[in-house]
């Protein structure tokens, strides 16, 4: 563990990643223990659509809020949708992947021909498709986009365990009588660590993206409660007249996908033991 | 006779600057035009680095030539050094005056292209032929190397060939361009014995009738004596010693190579067979592992609809017994069936039809009495556990905890197999090969087993770590009265564990019976062909002959079932199946792919 962080501090753009990524996860959390500068709430009419002061770092919006306040609770909302999106369709489509690879036959050919379908549609389309059945709110934006992931993740954990699963340990594992659930989680899923450690980070990213998307388009959280697209929305008729309205948002969420993108690629470079020689 | 190559303080690494790691530290040999020169040693010796230095193929495998001369004798008279020629001349001379042969024919060759194609892209490229001219040139080719029926393979694609036939074209194409030297770099390691045989055959009629110059490059003493003039032995990336072969194998010089002779199984024709157990004649003891008809078969399918064109008989109504503190060596070529039996003991693969009983002594509880030690120790481990974690998965399998009695087994076995007392928190990459078969012994060991089964268990080690691991099995056997069921298709390795011996051929046993009865006075035309192809010291440059036999289909039509065996009682503990000559069997498909 302690050799995994130092490659990747020692990995470049593993090390730019990982500071982005820890800089986002503690404004999140800074922002949902009630920690920023002003209530993101709280309207300051005589100062309303100010550009960068000393007393608010970024501006103010239209109704005088205070724009990093916001921005700071928009990052919490966005990641919140984002890791519960992401922790679900990496726990469902790693399940599906995993009894899909083992036991094959029909449970596979369903599993796959179902999530070829799903991947057949564009990610945000099948969000869209998703939320206008069940409903706009966070709560359906983390399903929507969880929905969306899944088949990502089947297929990630399929290749690979169907190719583990040939391998003489199993085997070895079946020859002891080891139950399915042990082999599956010990012997399939212990080796499946890496490749699932660089899709979900890179998930993340395109979460994040998609997240901002629906919020956008008004179908992800719901005002007056903050969030990146929310910010991006209401800012695009002001675009002119207080350009910081879009300014910051936009690089919140360009950054934030930057980070969990590099975080990535440095991941798969160290998990990888093809790659660890020239990464070393 | 002229100097073919001089190759003097040869030094090879591998990285750069700090990173360097120098693997080869000065070798110096000489090689007469048709000559033989053999390089033998251990893995990590340098052996196969060495090598490809001289056609400079170790540039792509991020080596470099650091010091050293390789003067090689040109077609053209002229001397150049290949330690400094430009990658030019390099590519002219790999392709027609140094020719290569690997390990592995399956890789070796591209599977999308006929053999035909890919043969006559060397005339082509070497000789510049084209059309007719390069087909009649690989027809030859083929011929040369003693494929029947060549002018219908050279359509094949390289799945449809066997590993002899595949090995066979990799030589045709390295002899495509006439070579004045040929590199074999361990060429019949990933063969069945009797095809490595008939390899060996090939290129010493081969040597004899082109002049070849060749470099032989194996772990196994027993192959050199069969084919080199000369032997170079290295150790760590230097020579330890070398000159003509009958010096080294009769009188070696240096500790390291007597320790490797010492080390070579020789198979004796059964003079040496293990005399510790005594078979207890039947009513007097119970056998440990009773199989009784076992035939596993799978379906075959063809075509789209997957239609049912019937079944491979894998193993077909194969009966033995094993007592206690007794090994049966079950002994066939690839497709005899031998580690389909093997695993349909462990439940691996569910038999057709047949029953196997075990007996247990030990009270009722879920332990399986019958646990298996794997080929390859590296792909048999679990990378990702610990050795404690690797060590408790039999018992957690069958449904105990993990307690400090079973601790204290763990540690006894580790100890007792040879391995540090601390490897207990260490994962399978920190082990050697025989140290992880010692450890996956250990492994198979946790549950007190009555029955290991032992597939091909020692054949992936290095000949000196082989001996070791087979003096460790004995031991364990002797000590723990332990009945092996052990799987090889090395004779000579079989000859030292063996108390009795089944031979298996197309999924059926063929002779059964004590070690020394079958290994010495084999009946069976198979037994006979088997042992014929085991290479030994004694038989030095002897000319084996080219057999073309191949192994029938078992591919059998839907509801076939087979005749009646008849055996024939030839000896106190000696049994042979009464038949037709097999070779004449009609449904004998020439080479035909398991």
């Amino acid at each position: 563990m302690k050799a995994f962080f130092q490659s990747l501090l020692r990995h470049p753009s593993g090390r730019i990643g990982a500071a982005i990524v820890l800089l986002y996860i503690i404004v999140a959390l800074l922002s949902q223990a009630g920690l920023t500068p002003y209530d993101p709430l709280k309207q300051f009419r005589i100062e309303r659509l100010q550009g960068a002061t000393l007393a608010h770092w970024m501006g103010t919006d239209m109704f005088g809020r205070d724009v990093l306040s916001r921005l700071m609770i928009g990052i919490g909302q966005s990641f919140l949708v984002a890791f519960s999106s992401v922790g679900l369709a990496a726990v469902i489509g790693t399940l599906l992947g995993l009894t899909a690879a083992w036991f094959g036959h029909l449970w596979d050919g369903l599993v796959m021909r179902l999530m070829d379908v799903l991947l057949a549609f564009p990610a945000i389309l099948l969000a869209l498709l998703f939320i206008a059945v069940v409903g706009p709110g966070t709560f359906t934006s983390i399903l929507a986009i969880a929905f969306v992931y899944t088949p990502i993740f089947t297929r990630v954990v399929r290749g690979p365990a169907l190719s583990i699963k040939t391998r003489d340990f199993v085997d070895a594992a079946r020859s002891f009588g080891s139950s399915t659930s042990y082999i599956l989680t010990r012997h399939l899923m212990l080796n499946l660590v890496a490749p699932l450690t660089v899709q979900v980070t890179l998930a993340l990213a395109w979460s994040l993206l998609t997240e901002s998307g629906l919020s956008f388009l008004g179908l992800g959280t719901q005002p007056p409660n903050s969030s990146l697209g929310l910010m991006l929305a209401d800012s695009v008729n002001l675009m002119e007249m207080a350009p910081w309205l879009l300014i910051f948002p936009a690089l919140a969420v360009m950054l934030g996908i930057l980070g969990f993108n590099l975080l990535g690629d440095a991941l798969r470079d160290i998990l990888d033991p093809r790659m660890r020689r020239v990464v070393a | 006779m002229s100097k073919l190559l001089s190759v003097s303080g040869l030094k090879v690494g591998f990285g750069r600057g700090d990173a360097l790691r120098p693997v080869v530290h000065g070798v110096d040999f000489d090689l007469a035009a048709g000559e033989t020169l053999a390089i033998v040693g251990e893995s990590g010796s340098g052996k196969s680095v060495t090598a490809l230095s001289i056609n400079r193929l170790v540039d792509y495998g991020g080596g470099r030539i650091l010091d050293g001369r390789m003067d090689f004798l040109t077609a053209g008279g002229a001397v150049i050094n290949l330690a400094t020629a430009s990658d030019r001349r390099m590519e002219k001379i790999r392709g027609g005056e140094i020719g290569m042969i690997f390990q592995e024919p399956m890789t070796s060759l591209n599977p999308v292209l006929t053999i035909g194609e890919q043969i006559s892209e060397a005339f082509r490229l070497q000789r510049g032929l084209t059309g007719q001219a390069a087909r009649a040139a690989t027809l030859e080719a083929l011929e040369r190397v003693r494929i029947a029926d060549a002018a219908r393979r050279l359509g094949y694609y390289p799945h449809q060939l066997s590993g002899g036939m595949l090995q066979r074209v990799m030589i045709a194409m390295a002899l495509a361009t006439n070579p004045r030297l040929l590199i074999a770099d361990e060429p019949t390691t990933a063969l069945d014995v009797s095809v490595q045989a008939q390899i060996m055959a090939l290129l010493a009629e081969l040597r004899r009738e082109t002049g070849t110059g060749l470099i032989f490059i194996t772990h196994d003493m027993g192959l050199v004596a069969g084919i080199a003039d000369r032997v170079m032995v290295m150790k760590e990336g230097q020579v330890v010693e070398q000159g003509p072969l009958d010096r080294i194998l009769d009188h070696p010089d240096h500790p390291y190579t007597q320790h490797l002779l010492k080390a070579v199984p020789h198979f004796s024709g059964g003079r040496h067979v293990r005399r510790d157990h005594r078979r207890a004649s039947a009513g007097e003891t119970t056998p440990t592992l009773k199989v009784e008809g076992m035939t596993v078969r799978f379906p075959a399918t063809a075509g789209l609809l997957r239609r049912s064109i019937g079944a491979i008989h894998a193993v077909e109504s194969v009966d033995f017994d094993v007592m206690p503190g007794e090994t049966l060596a079950i002994v066939g070529e690839s497709g005899s069936g031998k580690s389909t039996t093997a695993r349909a003991l462990l439940g691996l693969v569910k038999p057709s039809r047949g029953t196997f009983s075990v007996l247990d002594e030990r009270p009722a509880n879920r332990r399986k009495p019958v646990q298996m030690v794997f080929q390859n120790p590296y792909a048999s481990l679990n990378p990702r556990l610990d050795v404690e974690s690797l060590l408790a998965e039999p018992v957690l399998a069958s449904g105990e905890r993990v307690d400090a009695a079973v601790r204290a087994r763990m540690a006894a076995l580790l100890e007792r197999v040879g391995l540090p007392a601390n490897s207990i928190r260490r994962y399978a990459h920190e082990f050697s090969g025989g140290q992880r078969q010692r450890l996956c012994i250990a492994r198979a060991l946790m549950v007190n087993p009555a029955v290991l089964v032992l597939d091909e268990a020692v054949s992936a080690l290095d000949v000196s770590v082989q001996a070791k691991v087979l003096d460790l099995l004995i031991d364990l056997q002797n000590e723990m009265k332990l009945a092996y069921l052990f799987v090889s298709h090395d004779m000579a390795v079989v000859e030292r564990i063996a108390h009795r011996v089944a031979v298996l051929y197309a999924g059926r046993i063929v002779e059964i019976g004590a070690a020394q009865a079958v290994l010495s006075s084999p009946q069976h035309a198979y037994t006979r062909r088997l042992i014929a192809a085991v290479p030994t010291m004694e038989r030095r440059r002897e000319i084996f002959e080219l057999d073309t036999a191949t192994i029938p289909t078992l591919l059998r039509p839907p509801g076939y079932e087979p005749p009646q065996d008849h055996w024939r009682v030839c000896g106190e503990d000696h049994q042979v199946r009464i038949e037709g000559d097999p070779y004449k069997d009609q449904n004998h498909v020439a080479d035909a792919r398991r």
